[in-house]
């Protein structure tokens, strides 16, 4: 591991034009993403999270604009990047799986194909040799007679091997950074866990760097080096896997993890956290703390601008007007 | 596979079936055919000479089976007005209209094609708002009239293009854009329809996450896919554009199977009508039979089941 | 039947995030653009089949001239803008006839055809296709069977064959047409009662003991309604088309009734030295088609429930 980050993203935003206006989906977002290492965005659907890698991929559609002060990919700027440069990167040193295995692979063509393809779209080899990367992948993410299974259409396929060519398909170049977006929501709960034991796996044995897009917190808990977590296009809190979990500083963080039933330590019964109220419309110009109407520690200068607050020297950052997330005895809610 | 082409099948030779009664029948609409066979100032000995000769005093249900079996051995009967059999009389004319059926199709989907799919990559565009003028004007254009003024344009004024006759490749120029361009608004707005569905479809951003350049991700993995429904819609077409020859090949003066059939309306030649109807329409069915089962071959997800 | 009826394969719509949703569909601004394009083609279009509709009814107050009246030493006189004058505004027919106010009448022979066809195709149609789609099964086969039998038949060449036998009337060609054109009813209807059945409102008048005429009158008509007035706009000018056909073969409405078809066909041995004996009962004859077409496709534009919300 060197210190320079193989992905580096400073104020990135996204705007996307509607009807009524500007919609602000994600208002200048920053992290950074060592080689090897797993970051999680974590976050409600809705706050910017699949935008976000979009956005990264330079797959958003044409009408959403995005900017950025920096987004550094192994010294290339994916927002200057012309899109040859693009399309060298995507699928080569960056890869993607998405939330719905069943309609991301093309039902015209035999997955064989399709896992080739993949290969041959940045890779000088033969098709021979595609085709035996594609077999071990295959194999590698656990598909039986994998073989065989080059011939069949998507259609002949399980949600759950679906999913399975798609990360075979996404790995198939050897990237140094996948993104999976929510790559098990679509799935039924037992192989939901199959599919992350799979990605966290192949990780560690291909030392990739992944970000991984979901609103499930207990996969976060297992495998996350670091956590970003994201509310109504901000990131309210981010910082290594390790201090969020033991002591998550912003109300929004501390809320969702208290969402979380605990084994043993959850009395049957209890009352699970919740968070009240509901994501503020992010259309038009958004001031404040966008937490601030279901926030139990808000106060009225959460309406004004939000300072960023580092913890554990530097490594955990939070935003909030509150230094350690909480409001004061002395101060007044809002 | 195999059981869904032969279920097809079945059902295309039942409404073949449907349809040769239903041609037969027109036979007998005007009440007694004897009568117009014989035509005006015919006796009634005469009519019932007929009558007999040609087998009319039988139970309809009788006559139509002979008239089936006899068609299935490409025996349609004597023409009344030419005295010559009718299946020679349209196996002569057939080669015309067929070869203005595939160009007149061609020209449609040549035009449709690029047209709907550049309309559905740039929505809103001036593309896009071409492309929906042509199809919205080509759907209220009577295609006689269209051929007229092709012909005032193209033949009188400027003299490029004969107006009339078979017999050159430049005699079907205009009669094939007059036909095509029947066919081509429902093909090019249903291509955009599909482009467009297709365009927003996952697996064409997971074709573009792979790094495809966009050529590829257009013509592999949309185009593909969105070019299934309109290969039963360019058959329906094509069946509806024979049929629609009449009107051209009556204008453009094209002795195809179209004219005959014109010709023999205007003279009552019922037996070449019959048999013209059902020509047309087994030629409609073998098309739509055709489009099913390369439909079905081209769709995996069908080829499979 | 698929190939009867070819549609885009429909990709399952699945649960996304909502901002997702966005961007991947037309944007609300692209939405409002197309629908107010869509208000447009359909104002345009009814505007100007509501000003034809009134000319055909008024017809006899604003013809400056008997449509049949023939003036053998004034024939084929110029139109105003080519040379003609004011007597005879769009000029005279091969006759002497006055163009203008044959084309007046014309517009009465073109709607009428086009809307009692449509009435009686629409009523034989719409009643195949809700019986299909609602009892299904076995009512379901005979109606898509017959469905593909009337597609099969070259309409043309049917109509042609039937007005010939039958001799060439209004009512003929009214009737032919009626008994022709109900397939697109049969196969929307069907779809549309499809849809419609399996909704919770129909099962509730199910279960509190609705009899089934009721259902169909109160349940599914009301709900299938918007589709059907489109295909009548869409058969309505498919009709108009098919007389203007038949009639330019001879084998339709016969003379001198002042059909547009007809006009065409009788001007087009003068084309060579007067193309406009062609032209203009074409464009008004397009101009209608147009109008229509441009309305109904409106119609589907406004009414389409994407578009509601």
């Amino acid at each position: 591991m060197t210190d320079k980050p193989l992905l580096s993203v400073r104020g990135l935003t996204i705007d996307i034009p509607v009807a009524s206006g500007t919609l602000h989906a994600v208002r200048g977002i920053d992290f950074e993403l060592m080689k090897g290492e797993t970051l999680c965005i974590v976050g409600e659907s809705g706050s910017g999270k699949s935008l976000t890698s979009l956005a990264l991929m330079g797959l958003l559609g044409g009408r959403i604009s995005r900017r950025a002060s920096r987004a550094d990919f192994d010294g290339t700027d994916l927002i200057a990047a012309s899109n040859r440069q693009m399309r060298r990167l995507r699928g080569a040193r960056m890869a993607m799986i998405f939330q719905e295995p069943m309609t991301s692979l093309n039902p015209a063509y035999t997955i064989g194909d399709q896992l080739i393809e993949a290969l041959l779209l940045h890779k000088k080899v033969g098709r021979a040799a595609a085709r035996d990367r594609a077999v071990a992948l295959l194999e590698k993410v656990g598909i039986t007679s994998a073989a065989s299974r080059l011939g069949q259409y998507p259609h002949q396929l399980s949600g759950g091997l679906r999913q399975r060519v798609m990360i075979a398909m996404a790995l198939m170049c050897e990237p140094d950074l996948l993104i999976a977006d929510e790559p098990t929501t679509a799935l039924d709960v037992t192989i939901q866990a199959q599919i992350l034991r799979l990605l966290v796996d192949l990780q560690r044995e291909m030392n990739m760097a992944m970000i991984l897009i979901t609103h499930d917190l207990g996969v976060v808990a297992r495998i996350a080096d670091k956590v970003a977590v994201m509310y109504a296009g901000e990131l309210v809190e981010t910082g290594p896997a390790a201090d969020i979990f033991n002591a998550p500083t912003h109300p929004y963080t501390r809320g969702l993890i208290n969402c979380i039933p605990v084994p043993g330590k959850t009395a049957r019964g209890a009352k699970l956290g919740t968070i009240p109220g509901i994501v503020p419309s992010l259309v038009g110009e958004v001031t404040g703390c966008p937490f601030r109407t279901r926030c139990s520690e808000a106060v009225p200068a959460c309406r004004g601008e939000i300072p960023v607050r580092t913890r554990h020297a530097g490594r955990q950052r939070i935003l909030c007007v509150h230094e350690d997330g909480q409001r004061a005895a002395s101060e007044v809610p809002a | 596979m195999l059981r869904f082409i032969l279920r097809r099948l079945g059902l295309a030779v039942l409404v073949a079936l449907t349809v040769s009664f239903i041609s037969f029948s027109l036979l007998f609409l005007s009440g007694d055919p004897a009568i117009a066979i014989a035509g005006e100032g015919a006796n009634e000995n005469d009519i019932a000479a007929i009558r007999k000769l040609y087998g009319f005093d039988r139970p309809m249900l009788l006559q139509y089976w002979d008239w089936l079996s006899s068609a299935l051995r490409f025996d349609f009967g004597e023409s009344y007005y030419f005295r010559l059999p009718v299946a020679d009389l349209i196996a002569d004319r057939l080669s015309v209209t067929m070869i203005l059926g595939v160009c007149g199709i061609s020209f449609a989907l040549l035009l449709a094609v690029p047209l709907g799919v550049l309309a559905a990559i740039r929505p809103n565009s001036i593309i896009d708002r071409v492309a929906l003028f042509l199809s919205v004007a080509g759907q209220a254009m009577p295609s006689f009239w269209f051929g007229l003024i092709l012909i005032v344009v193209f033949s009188i004024n400027l003299r490029w293009l004969p107006a009339s006759g078979a017999e050159s490749w430049r005699h079907f120029i205009l009669p094939t854009i007059v036909l095509g361009y029947y066919a081509m608004p429902a093909i090019m707005r249903l291509t955009r329809a599909g482009m467009l569905e297709v365009l927003s479809a996952d697996y064409v951003r997971t074709a573009r996450a792979k790094g495809a350049p966009e050529g590829l991700v257009l013509f592999k993995h949309a185009l593909r896919n969105a070019i299934i429904p309109v290969v039963s819609l360019a058959a329906v077409q094509m069946g509806f554009m024979l049929g629609g020859s009449i009107v051209v090949e009556s204008i453009f003066a094209l002795h195809g199977a179209g004219y005959l059939a014109w010709e023999s309306i205007g003279r009552n030649d019922l037996p070449t009508v019959q048999a013209l109807i059902l020509v047309f329409s087994l030629f409609y069915i073998v098309f739509t039979f055709l489009a099913d089962v390369l439909n079905a071959w081209l769709d995996p997800r069908m080829r499979s089941s | 039947m698929s190939a009867a009826m070819p549609r885009a394969t429909a990709t399952a719509a699945a649960p996304r995030d909502p901002l997702l949703e966005e961007i991947t569909g037309p944007t609300p601004g692209q939405m409002l653009r197309r629908r107010i394009f869509g208000h447009q083609g359909f104002l345009i279009g009814t505007i100007t089949l509501l000003v034809l509709l009134a000319i055909a009814l008024v017809a006899p107050l604003i013809a400056p001239h008997d449509p049949y009246a023939q003036d053998l030493m004034s024939r084929m006189e110029r139109p105003v803008f080519m040379g003609g004058d004011w007597d005879h505004v769009l000029g005279t027919d091969h006759l002497g006839r006055d163009y203008l106010s044959r084309l007046i009448y014309g517009a009465r022979v073109s709607l009428l055809i086009g809307g009692v066809a449509a009435l009686i195709s629409g009523l034989i149609g719409t009643a195949m296709g809700v019986a299909a789609g609602y009892f299904g099964g076995r009512v379901d086969m005979v109606v898509t069977f017959l469905i593909n039998v009337r597609l099969a038949m070259p309409v043309t060449l049917v109509a042609l064959a039937v007005v010939a036998v039958l001799g060439g009337s209004l009512e003929v060609v009214i009737g032919v047409l009626g008994l022709l054109l109900w397939d697109r009813f049969a196969v929307v209807m069907r779809a549309s009662t499809l849809q419609v059945r399996g909704r919770e409102y129909v099962a509730a008048a199910r279960a509190i003991g609705c009899s089934t005429p009721r259902i169909l009158l109160t349940e599914i008509l009301p709900n299938i309604l918007n589709a059907l007035i489109v295909v009548v706009t869409l058969e309505m000018a498919h009709a108009i088309l098919l007389e203007a056909a038949l009639s330019f073969l001879g084998l339709g409405v016969q003379p001198p009734t002042p059909s547009w078809g007809l006009m065409v066909s009788e001007g087009k041995n003068m084309m060579l030295f007067e193309p406009w004996l062609v032209l203009i009962p074409g464009a008004v004859l397009f101009v209608l088609v147009l109008a229509i077409n441009l309305m109904g496709d409106g119609l589907r534009d406004v009414t389409a429930p994407e578009n509601r919300s």
